[in-house]
């Protein structure tokens, strides 16, 4: 139950900092990714903000037990950089550009815009099927 | 307030967004142990995960964000928002997925968990979805696609 609520706490904060910084708005998101011409630089102050409160969280992890509210921290272990990981980013940027727009805005955006935010959602779950059924387990 | 020389800008309203969801991941952390990483949470909640387990923390997640845009948009009176066209939105949508799988993470886990972390993966990958972004905007706009 904690972690349901807790869950949905962090989501709805994350949602609404989406909605106010401006990424739930594809324009502007194209517009940031747009330096060669009209460029617009809000989104630097949204990844801006978030990396230095993060920032702060992230020093504050070695210094607990364990997380609140669960038994253990469950984080990325890997550090190798891999083919995969490179070319899945880069073809991650590429529909970013298109559309202007990343998971959280694009399911955050089904209140904004629904039938078009819908589209994005089920077309970035169909590919997220695709690794997984090709890959199965491995991914 | 706005930024001399870019009329469109909002870097507080940026700045306060960046904030919450700085907040949000910070929850995440401190309170689950867990990144907030919405590509790798929106898998589990449907069971796309590792290991293939439809998880419940992870739906009230995704649940949240819209929820969270819905707050905004009710207390503002409305949000600015210009799609593409269902065309380039399924593109985009299948290209996001399939791209944010094989990279483990988008914006969110990559960008603001990973690189806050001084994550060389979350950096590298962070930088390289920034430049193929930039690219793909840049080319469109030069085919006099940016209407798409």
């Amino acid at each position: 139950m904690r972690t349901a609520i807790t869950s949905l706490i962090s989501g709805i904060l994350f949602g609404a900092g989406l909605a106010l910084g401006g990424m739930t708005d594809p324009a502007r998101v194209r517009g940031f990714l747009d330096i060669f011409g009209d460029w617009d630089p809000t989104l630097a102050f949204v990844m801006g903000g978030a990396v230095i409160v993060m920032a702060i969280a992230w020093r504050i992890v070695p210094r607990m037990a364990g997380p609140l509210f669960t038994g253990e921290f469950h984080l990325p272990t890997k550090s190798d950089l891999t083919p995969r990981l490179i070319g899945g980013a880069a073809l991650f940027g590429v529909g970013w550009g298109i559309a202007g727009l990343c998971p959280g805005p694009g399911i955050a955006a089904l209140v904004i815009e629904p039938a078009s935010a819908a589209i994005f959602v089920v077309a970035m779950l169909a590919g997220m099927a695709v690794v997984r059924f090709t890959e199965g387990a491995s991914s | 307030m706005t930024l001399p020389g870019f009329p469109e800008a909002a870097p507080l309203a940026g700045l306060v967004g960046g904030v919450l969801i700085g907040l949000a991941a910070a929850v995440m952390l401190l309170g689950l142990g867990r990144i907030a990483g919405v590509s790798g949470l929106a898998a589990k909640a449907v069971g796309l995960g590792g290991s293939g387990i439809v998880s419940g923390g992870a739906w009230m997640f995704v649940i949240g964000l819209p929820l969270g845009a819905l707050v905004v948009m009710l207390a503002s009176g409305g949000i600015d928002a210009t799609f593409a066209s269902p065309a380039a939105l399924a593109i985009a949508g299948l290209v996001v997925g399939i791209g944010t799988r094989l990279g483990s993470g988008c914006t969110s886990g990559h960008g603001v968990c990973g690189v806050s972390r001084l994550s060389a993966r979350s950096i590298v990958a962070t930088l390289t979805f920034m430049a193929t972004g930039i690219a793909t905007v840049a080319i469109m706009n030069a085919l006099g696609l940016e209407g798409l």
